[in-house]
């Protein structure tokens, strides 16, 4: 690991004032230590911020509940109002890692988690994420990992957060704090971006932003919820696919859908279309099956991964059927 | 020439055998990348999570070592850190993980270091309770929390039940990685008694204290710690006789021809 100087931040203030472009902020470490490890990031200063006072849960002004930044994802996943109202929210949290980097991880650290391609975690090997122009390894490399959707000439990586995949089926914003000490909301479909020509970026956040709270839509899927994740083992890896589904029923009809699939593309992949055609339909097996070749339909998979098109229906119809079939 | 001459020749000149041009092209490395390749990877070792995605052929003539010479200590932080209930104050290298601190510099070699990057759980530990990696958290980070490791279970020259029932149904085999699954284990039992969920509990809304879990949620809880021996039934047993005073050993037989022929048929 190369040297860095490390700032514990006492408050946002002292935070956001110790940013420059070569620091990183600190939440739980369990990406970022991992990828200064591999010569990966090399930020010449640590700001923790895991101690920053926003680890509360509270309800916001729009009926929906506001989860602070810092607070770490197995607090967040098992606090009350999170089960109960947010189900599908905790069940996408609990698939993730293991006991001990959940407890480690924050909530503002896991929306920028980057990716598991392991072209950009291997610093020997060509990549457009890690080194801007260097090429990309996997587009004619090893691309079983990869992305079926949104990808460009560039990068083909997925994003691996399943939290931020639930997110998605949910709605949410993200609330950051900016270097000059203003607030900026951002809505989730905006926070993480394609990868087009800037592979490097993950995201939409502006350098020295600090995430500091997500606030949640009200509830709309507590009764009716599923995150299905298939991956290469039973547990403690990454998806090949998940898929998070809520559906909200009204007199044997879907009033309302939400509906996105993880492992697929360079950020949770939000199947827009499929939540509207899903409204107003009677909720049965051959209707999923429509809404799952809708889904896929656009798909593009690579060589080593076109196994994810069919996977991904078959894990649409799944996760719609599971979430259909709690009793409420 | 010495294996060291025909890698340099390799590095240099990209002089590869047919067979190892062919891994090259399924790894999607050209020309210039390549070489690239070649000249990093002869100054590392492969990436922890790359290494499960590139066929080993290809770094096995990779070998050259980092020069051992002793670091000495860049941008120093001071740390008072609360390990097994005493305070050690210490002038650490603002890069040391809990980890090292621990092994390196307090002579805790309990905790074990596996993979160093977050995969396996041997460095796991107890901080205010809760199970963490030591592996990836700064010592820096640690100041003024509680860090309890293997060392500091025992009660009196007592061992803690979990040790005890470890013991008792042989959770291990070369140990490597049992002070992780002992810590670990130590602290599921708190979080089955806050009634903390997991992936595979049934109904994430229905919320009650004092769990009861079931052998599944068991070895979805304690994945995190990876043991190579695979004594995982064992040690699935001794947690089981701790948490709900279940001691029965687990049954099992063979498959019978008739169940192997459902099976694949369904
Ligand atoms: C072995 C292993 C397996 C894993 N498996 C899974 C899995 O199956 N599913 C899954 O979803 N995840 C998985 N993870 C990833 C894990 O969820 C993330 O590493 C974690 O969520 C990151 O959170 P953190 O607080 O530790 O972030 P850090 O590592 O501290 O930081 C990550 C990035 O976010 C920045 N940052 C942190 N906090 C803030 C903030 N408040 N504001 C602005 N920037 C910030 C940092 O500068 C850094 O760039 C796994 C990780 C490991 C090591
Ligand atoms: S897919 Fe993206 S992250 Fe992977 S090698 Fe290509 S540029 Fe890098
Ligand atoms: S040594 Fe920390 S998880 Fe392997
Ligand atoms: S006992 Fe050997 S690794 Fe677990």
């Amino acid at each position: 690991m190369r040297p860095f100087t490390y700032t514990g931040a006492k408050n946002k203030e002292q935070a956001l004032q110790s940013y420059s472009p070569t620091s990183h902020y600190l939440g739980g470490g369990t990406n970022l230590l991992d990828l200064m490890k591999e010569d990966v990031e090399r930020p010449d200063q640590l700001i923790e911020v895991a101690s920053l006072d926003y680890k509360k849960i509270f309800q916001n002004d729009k009926g929906g509940l506001t989860i602070g930044g810092m607070l770490s994802n197995s607090e967040t996943a098992n606090h009350p109002e999170v089960r109960k109202n947010y189900p599908l929210l905790s069940m996408s949290m609990l698939s993730a890692a293991t006991a001990q980097i959940r407890n480690m991880a924050t909530n503002g650290g896991n929306l920028l988690q980057r990716t598991r391609c392991p072209y950009f975690f291997e610093a020997s090997m060509p990549c457009n994420k890690r080194e801007p122009g260097s090429g990309c390894g996997a587009i004619k490399g090893m691309n079983s990992l990869h992305a079926i959707f949104g990808y460009s000439d560039s990068c083909i990586a997925v994003h691996p957060s399943d939290m931020c995949v639930g997110l998605a089926a949910l709605g949410a914003t993200v609330e950051v704090q900016k270097p000059d000490g203003s607030t900026r909301i951002i809505a989730f479909d905006d926070f993480h971006r394609l990868p087009g020509s800037q592979p490097e970026k993950d995201t939409n956040l502006m350098p020295g932003e600090l995430i500091t709270a997500i606030h949640l839509e009200r509830p709309e899927f507590s009764e009716h919820y599923y995150y299905l994740k298939i991956r290469e083992r039973s547990s403690y890896a990454f998806a090949l696919i998940s898929v998070a589904a809520g559906l909200q029923l009204k007199g044997g009809e879907i009033t309302k859908a939400g509906l996105a699939m993880g492992g697929v593309a360079h950020k949770p992949w939000k199947f827009k279309e499929v939540e509207k055609f899903l409204v107003g339909k009677k909720p049965d097996e051959s209707i999923f099956e429509a809404a799952a070749e809708l889904a896929m339909k656009d798909a593009k998979p690579f060589e080593g991964n076109t196994y994810k098109v069919e996977m991904g229906k078959k894990a649409i119809v799944r996760a719609l059927s599971q979430a259909y079939a709690r009793k409420s | 020439m010495t294996e060291m001459e025909v890698w340099n020749n390799k590095r240099e000149l990209g002089n590869l055998s047919e067979d190892e041009r062919k891994i090259f092209d399924q790894l999607g490395l050209n020309e210039s990348s390549r070489r690239k390749f070649l000249k990093g990877i002869s100054a590392t070792s492969l990436s922890v999570w790359a290494a499960t995605y590139f066929p080993p052929e290809v770094f096995a003539s990779a070998a050259a070592a980092l020069p051992d010479n002793p670091i000495k200590l860049v941008n120093e932080v001071k740390v008072n850190l609360r390990i097994n209930e005493s305070v050690k104050s210490l002038n650490l290298d603002s890069r040391t993980t809990l980890l090292d601190a621990l092994r390196e510099r307090l002579a805790l070699t309990g905790t074990k270091k596996g993979c160093d990057h977050g995969q396996c759980g041997a460095c796991t530990v107890l901080v205010d309770g809760k199970r963490k990696l030591s592996c990836l958290t700064l010592a820096a980070s640690c100041e003024g929390k509680e860090i309890t490791t293997i060392e500091g279970l025992a009660e009196n020259g007592e061992l803690h039940a979990i040790q005890k029932a470890f013991l008792e149904h042989d959770g291990f085999q070369c140990g490597y990685c049992t002070p992780g699954q002992i810590c670990s284990s130590v602290a599921l039992l708190e979080e089955a008694k806050r009634g903390e969920a997991s992936y595979v509990t049934d109904d994430l809304r229905e919320i009650t204290k004092d769990l009861t879990l079931s052998e599944e949620e068991i070895r979805e809880r304690m994945s995190g710690n990876i043991c190579r021996c695979g004594a995982y039934n064992n040690i699935v047993q001794a947690f089981k006789e701790v948490h709900s005073s279940d001691d029965e050993m687990p049954t099992w037989e063979f498959a019978t021809p008739e169940q192997m022929e459902n099976a694949k048929s369904s």
